[in-house]
C-alpha cells in the first residue's frame, strides 16, 4: 500500500493576483522546460520573486531544484520557457542572449554562492583577490577601488579582514562560503542565488553562516533565491517556499504555510520526515 | 515613564464604522495522506469585528481555537469561506489573498502573539523587540527608546536588554516575545495564550498593553487559558464547541 500518493498533482489552491504589493517581481520565469536526453530535468516551472524577498526552493537529489538555479544563474539554457529579470536596460528573454552578453549580466546583477566552493572561487588565489575579480569583469581598474571594494564586501559577509590575502585552500569551509558570499554580494546585485551555501558545514559554523545571510538580507534588502535540501535552512531563511520533485512544482506557499499545513502528500512526507 | 506614552500610535486608521475583519463561512480540514484521512477542524464559520473590539474564542481542548487563529493569518490553509480584511488599501480576502500580500499584511496590519519567543543567534534582546519599528521604517534610535521602555515595563532586566535571548530563561524569552509581538500597533491582532505561564507582573504588563491597544482602535481576537486575566477587554465570546457563531457587531 502507498502511504503517501507522491504522484499526486500539483496542489495549488486558487489565490487572487498580488493586489497590495506594489512592487513589480525582480525575477519572472515562466513554462520551464529542460530534458537531459531522456531525462525530464525541469517540467513547465514557474518562478516569481519580488524585491526583497526569500525565496526558497526544497526538494530531494534529482528534484530539478539546482537545474533550476543553474538557469537563473544563466549557465543552462531551457528547450523552451522565458526569463525575465527586472533590471535596467533588460528587456525580452534572457536566454536569446548571446554568451558575452549573459557572462557581463551575471557580473553586474546576479551573484550565486555554490554548496562547493572550488565552482566559485578561485582557490589558489588571495581572498580579496577573488572578489575583486568580480569587480574587474564589470570593468573597475582603479587597483585603489578595487581593493577597498573587496574589503567593504568581506567585511559585509563578516569575514576576519586581517586574513583578507589568504587563500580560499587555506581557509575553513564557513570561511570559504564568506569569501563566495563577498564575491557575489561586491557588485550589489538584483539576485543573490544560493545553492545549499551551508551544506557540509558543521552545524555551529551553519548557523553563523545563515546569521550572516540574515544579517544581509535584512540590512540591504537583497532579494535571494535559496536551494537546499535541509528544510532547517529553508525555514530559518525563506520568506516563501517552492517544493520540487521529479522536475515539478508541486506546492507553493508561505513558509509558515508550507511547514505547518502542507497540502502535497510529497510536501507531508518531506515536513513529518524533518527531525 | 510608562510604556503607553512611549509607543506609536497606530497607524493609518480607517473610518470607526467599518468592520475590521468579516469572517464568512469558514472551513478548515486537514487531509492527512499518510493516514488516508481526514481531520474536520470546524465549518460554518462567521462574525465580524469592529475596530477596538476584543473576540474571545472559547471551547474545550481540540475545539479548534488555535486553529482558527492560524486559519485568519492564513499559516493554515483553509478550505471554505472568506476572511474580508478592510485594509488601508481596500478589502481583502485572505483566505485567497497572494502570499505576497499576505507577507505584507503581516508586516503592517496583523499581528500574532504566541507565548514562544523566536531567538536569533546573535541578537539582543533590544534589537529583536525594536525590529517591527525599523521594518516599519522608523529611526534606529527612536526605535530603540521605545523597545527600551517595552522591555521594562514587562519586567526585564536592565542588564538583560543587551544581551542575546537565546540564553534566557523561558519566563525572560516569553517577555521579550511579548515586548516585541506588541510594539507596533497594528489592525488587527491574534492572541494565542500569550498569559500561560507569564508571572503576575508580566500578566498585568500585557493586559494594560492589551488595554492601551484596544482604546488606539486595535481588534483583537484571543484565546486565553485563563480567561479572568482579560475579563475587563472582551466584548464576545465565539464557542467552538457548539459552533455557536455571535456577531459582535451591531
Amino acid at each position: 500500500m502507498t502511504l503517501y500518493p507522491m504522484d499526486a498533482p500539483a496542489q495549488s489552491p486558487t489565490r487572487d493576483l498580488p493586489r497590495l504589493m506594489s512592487a513589480a517581481p525582480i525575477l519572472s520565469m515562466t513554462g520551464i522546460n529542460r530534458r537531459f536526453g531522456t531525462v525530464v530535468a525541469l517540467q513547465d516551472v514557474s518562478a516569481t520573486v519580488y524585491p526583497g524577498e526569500v525565496l526558497g526552493i526544497v526538494g530531494e537529489s534529482g528534484s530539478g531544484k539546482s537545474t533550476l538555479l543553474r538557469m537563473m544563474n544563466l549557465e543552462d539554457s531551457p528547450d523552451s520557457g522565458d526569463y525575465r529579470l527586472a533590471i535596467p536596460g533588460s528587456a525580452g528573454n534572457l536566454f536569446d542572449l548571446d554568451r558575452y552578453a549573459r557572462r557581463m549580466l551575471c557580473a553586474r546583477h546576479i551573484g550565486i554562492v555554490y554548496q562547493n566552493p572550488h565552482l566559485g572561487l578561485l582557490m589558489e588565489n588571495s581572498s580579496s583577490g577573488n572578489v575583486a575579480e568580480r569587480l574587474l569583469i564589470a570593468g573597475e581598474r582603479r587597483f585603489s577601488v578595487l581593493r577597498s571594494r573587496a574589503r567593504e564586501a568581506l567585511d559585509a559577509s563578516e569575514f576576519p579582514l586581517e586574513r583578507m590575502d589568504a587563500r580560499p585552500v587555506e581557509l575553513s569551509g564557513g570561511m570559504q562560503q564568506r569569501v563566495q558570499l563577498a564575491k557575489a554580494i561586491a557588485l550589489e546585485p538584483a539576485l543573490l542565488l544560493l545553492d545549499e551555501p551551508t551544506t557540509g558545514l558543521d552545524v555551529s559554523v551553519q548557523a553563523l553562516v545563515l546569521d550572516t545571510l540574515k544579517r544581509l538580507q535584512r540590512d540591504r534588502a537583497i532579494t535571494m533565491v535559496l536551494v537546499s535540501h535541509d528544510l532547517g535552512v529553508i525555514r530559518t531563511m525563506a520568506d516563501r517556499v517552492m517544493v520540487m520533485r521529479k522536475g515539478r512544482v508541486v506546492e507553493e506557499g508561505l513558509a509558515d504555510q508550507i511547514f505547518q499545513d502542507p497540502q502535497h502528500p510529497y510536501t507531508q512526507a518531506l515536513v513529518h520526515a524533518k527531525l | 515613564m510608562t510604556v503607553q506614552t512611549a509607543m506609536p500610535a497606530a497607524s493609518a486608521s480607517l473610518a470607526p464604522n467599518l468592520p475590521v475583519i468579516e469572517v464568512e463561512g469558514l472551513a478548515k480540514h486537514f487531509d492527512m495522506h499518510h493516514l488516508g484521512q481526514r481531520l474536520d477542524a470546524f465549518s460554518g464559520i462567521g462574525f465580524r469585528i469592529m475596530p477596538g473590539q476584543f473576540l474571545l474564542l472559547t471551547g474545550h481542548n481540540g475545539a479548534g481555537k488555535s486553529t482558527l487563529l492560524r486559519t485568519l493569518y492564513r499559516s493554515y490553509l483553509p478550505q471554505a469561506g472568506h476572511v474580508w480584511l478592510n485594509t488601508a488599501e481596500g478589502r481583502i480576502d485572505l483566505a485567497r489573498a497572494a502570499d505576497v500580500d499576505v507577507a505584507l499584511l503581516r508586516r503592517r496590519e496583523i499581528g500574532f502573539v504566541t507565548q514562544f519567543l523566536n531567538a536569533r543567534p546573535r541578537v539582543p534582546a533590544e534589537d529583536l523587540v525594536a525590529e517591527p519599528l525599523r521594518l516599519a521604517g522608523r529611526p534606529a534610535a527612536g526605535a530603540l527608546a521605545v523597545a527600551r521602555a517595552a522591555l521594562a515595563e514587562f519586567g526585564v532586566k536592565r542588564e538583560l536588554w543587551a544581551a542575546y535571548p537565546s540564553t534566557f530563561s523561558g519566563g525572560e524569552q516569553q517577555k521579550v516575545n511579548l515586548a516585541r509581538a506588541l510594539i507596533l500597533p497594528q489592525r488587527l491582532l491574534l492572541l494565542d495564550e500569550p498569559t500561560a505561564s507569564l508571572d503576575a507582573g508580566a500578566r498585568a504588563a500585557l493586559v494594560r498593553r492589551l488595554a492601551a491597544l484596544k482604546a488606539q482602535g486595535v481588534a483583537m481576537i484571543g484565546v486565553f487559558h485563563h480567561p479572568g486575566d482579560v475579563a475587563g477587554l472582551i466584548d464576545a465570546e465565539l464557542n467552538l464547541d457548539s459552533k455557536e457563531t455571535s456577531n459582535v457587531a451591531k
